[in-house]
């Protein structure tokens, strides 16, 4: 346990070798990871909580904090070597419960660079329990962790007291225990201001965010062209050919695995498990969720996020939430289900059911945006440029209407703003590689189940029913053609294989745009549908998914009728 | 208050100042004090956003942002 930010998940790791994801900003931790580790032939069990200040929570990721704490044998209190003094307010309310403690001194490089010499043995004395100063980035000190946690201690003479005591208790450790030199403006600290000062500040947040999406394009196509395209062109194509020659007649099996019999095979449009089903997630959506999540990662690991969100506050602020507000959407435009999670930073219900709601209306995750760059692509940046504006627009629109009809208090912000790092490639490539992977297990098994059950379902004809049914609505309203609706209702399972059912329909550029857009209003996926339902309750979630199909209807009339006329 | 002390709100940029008092509720006070903002701390205003946006602090050796309201119950006082 320990303040937010103090770099508890990277302990954890260094613990037990999970592989947990960690930033340079507070917050990054909204639920427990649990992991093992042996001591001399004893298993324990770690577990990873989110940060908190103090024992009274304020949010909902702190009270799962506290719920740890009634289930834990030990405490592993991690604590900030450069901001001791406010560490130590939660330190002695640990103390004071009845649970034995071990306090680890991490950050422990930077407080020596910035000058701040802390007693250890002295520390030791008046708290009366182990303290072991670590660098978790690196991994020092997490051995002297492991031989102490055996010696963690409670500490009787510490009673439970009153706030203001605690705070006398504490300047007095403060005053023994700590001598802090004098140090000059550095670097980092001018990079600090430049950022956070607004006649600075914006510019380069505005030029940050660009050059973030410029590279991830770079990154993502040329991924696709030089690497993937050709490995699945020129040596897995003929293979699946081959395939086709052996299997040697039309059925359900050549159907499952490769798509129509006798038809050339499209990769994109085959809907084949071993086809579609495997290049959708790996050439079209893989290079983008890479180049994304290195991206984010340096974003998150620079301690660059908590600045942002200080310049964005003002405009996050007139949607009913606040700058943190901004965490959840760019998480949500890597995957919607991290997105979803992370508004539990937020404090109020009205804060987290319009963050909520407003990512799945208007953020589409990175799964799909690939395939939108790959269907409209094509035909031209403008359109593509069409749909994020749509989709900005609705973020706006949607948030001012909530913030005003939605009841409940939004309060200010109130956001600890970390010191610069320095991100190290290994931990960049590492946490990349992690969410890649996660990716994967999540997208391809439900990208075959999609494959399966759209190509069953057409089997049985309930999707030539469904399109036909709907077809006149479809047109009537959005200017689609009746097929669009299947589009639509494969969405509920994976967004991309959806945007991808779009290509054979024949539409041109605008009816693309259209669909495009209303897939990502209408409904999240089923992923993200099952955390908001966690996160939100029944009742919060019914009226969630009203604003959003209301939405969708609204705003696909809306684009019909304006880019096809009347 | 008298004439020395006056809201943080109110205060410039890039002076040091001294924590005389903070407004509010017991849960408000508590918020603020776990995160260094306490009476006698001495406080520096890093930046202020346009438009009635957030304040930047720092206190205690580290930065935090927080909104006017906020900063608006902090009373302090220059050294």
């Amino acid at each position: 346990m320990g303040n937010p930010n103090v770099g508890k998940s990277v302990v954890f790791s260094r613990l037990t070798g999970a592989n947990v994801i960690a930033s340079n900003y507070p917050g990054t931790t909204v639920d427990f990871s649990k992991g093992k580790m042996r001591l001399n032939k004893e298993h324990l069990e770690i577990i990873d909580a989110p940060g908190t200040y103090s024992l009274t929570p304020t949010n909902k990721a702190e009270e799962v904090a506290l719920k740890m704490l009634n289930e834990a044998d030990v405490v592993i209190n991690v604590v900030n070597a450069t901001n001791l003094e406010r560490n130590l307010y939660l330190t002695l309310e640990l103390l004071e419960k009845d649970i034995p403690v071990v306090i680890v001194l991490n950050i422990w490089d930077e407080a020596q660079h910035l000058g701040i010499q802390i007693k250890i043995k002295e520390l030791e004395k008046i708290l009366g329990v182990p303290v072991v100063p670590t660098v978790a980035l690196t991994g020092e000190g997490i051995k002297e962790l492991v031989c102490q946690i055996k010696n963690a201690k409670t500490n009787e003479k510490i009673k439970k007291t009153s706030e203001e005591e605690r705070w006398i208790k504490i300047g007095y450790i403060i005053k023994k225990v700590e001598n802090v030199e004098h140090r000059h403006h550095s670097m980092k600290d001018i990079i600090a201001d430049l950022t956070i000062k607004p006649i600075t500040g914006l510019p380069i947040a505005v030029g940050i965010v660009f050059l973030a999406f410029w590279i991830v394009r770079l990154i993502g196509e040329n991924l696709i062209i030089y690497l993937l395209d050709p490995i699945f062109y020129n040596l897995y194509l003929p293979l699946i050919e081959s395939l086709s020659e052996w299997i040697g007649q039309p059925g359900l099996i050549h159907t499952l695995l490769i798509g129509e019999y006798g038809k050339e095979i499209v990769f994109e449009e085959s809907l084949g498990m071993l086809t579609t089903g495997l290049y959708v997630p790996l050439s079209m959506v893989m290079p983008y969720i890479i180049a994304f999540y290195f991206i984010l990662s340096i974003l998150e690991d620079t301690g660059y996020m908590p600045r942002l969100a200080t310049l964005v506050d003002n405009i996050f602020h007139k949607l009913g939430m606040h700058g943190h507000g901004i965490v959840p959407m760019f998480l949500g435009l890597g995957c919607n289900v991290p997105g979803a999670l992370s508004t539990r930073t937020l404090e109020t219900r009205k804060q987290r059911f319009i963050s909520a709601t407003l990512l799945a209306i208007a953020v589409p995750c990175m799964a799909q945006t690939a395939m939108i760059f790959g269907i409209l692509g094509p035909h031209g940046l403008y359109y593509i440029g069409l749909v994020f504006l749509t989709l900005a627009v609705l973020y706006i629109v949607v948030g001012l209407i909530m913030n005003r009809y939605v009841k409940g208090e939004s309060p200010e912000i109130f956001l600890e703003i970390p010191s610069y790092r320095r991100p190290s490639f290994m931990t960049i490539i590492k946490k990349t590689g992690m969410r890649v992977r996660w990716f994967l297990r999540e997208a391809i098994p439900f990208l075959f189940l999609g494959v399966v059950a759209i190509n069953l379902l057409y089997y049985v004809g309930f999707l030539g029913w469904l399109g036909n049914i709907l077809s006149p609505l479809m047109y009537g309203i959005f200017g689609l053609p009746g097929d669009a609706s299947i589009a639509m209702a494969v969405g509920f399972i994976r967004k991309d294989l959806a945007v991808g059912m779009l290509i054979p329909l024949g539409m041109n550029p605008m009816q693309l745009v259209i669909a495009a857009t209303m897939l990502t209003v209408y409904f999240p996926c089923v992923a993200t549908f099952v955390v908001l339902l966690k996160e939100l309750g029944i009742k919060d979630m019914l009226k969630s998914m009203t604003i959003m199909i209301f939405t969708a209807v609204v705003v696909g009339f809306i684009l019909r009728t304006i880019l096809l006329g009347f | 208050m008298d004439q020395q002390n006056i809201s943080l709100l109110n205060f410039p940029e890039n002076k040091k100042a001294k924590i005389i008092g903070v407004d509010g509720g017991v849960g408000f006070l508590r918020k603020l004090q776990v995160m260094g903002i306490r009476k006698g701390q001495e406080i520096k205003i890093v930046s202020k956003q346009p438009f009635r946006g957030p304040i930047t602090i720092l206190v205690c050796g580290s930065q935090m942002t927080l909104g006017r309201g906020m900063a608006k119950k902090i009373w302090v006082e220059v050294i």
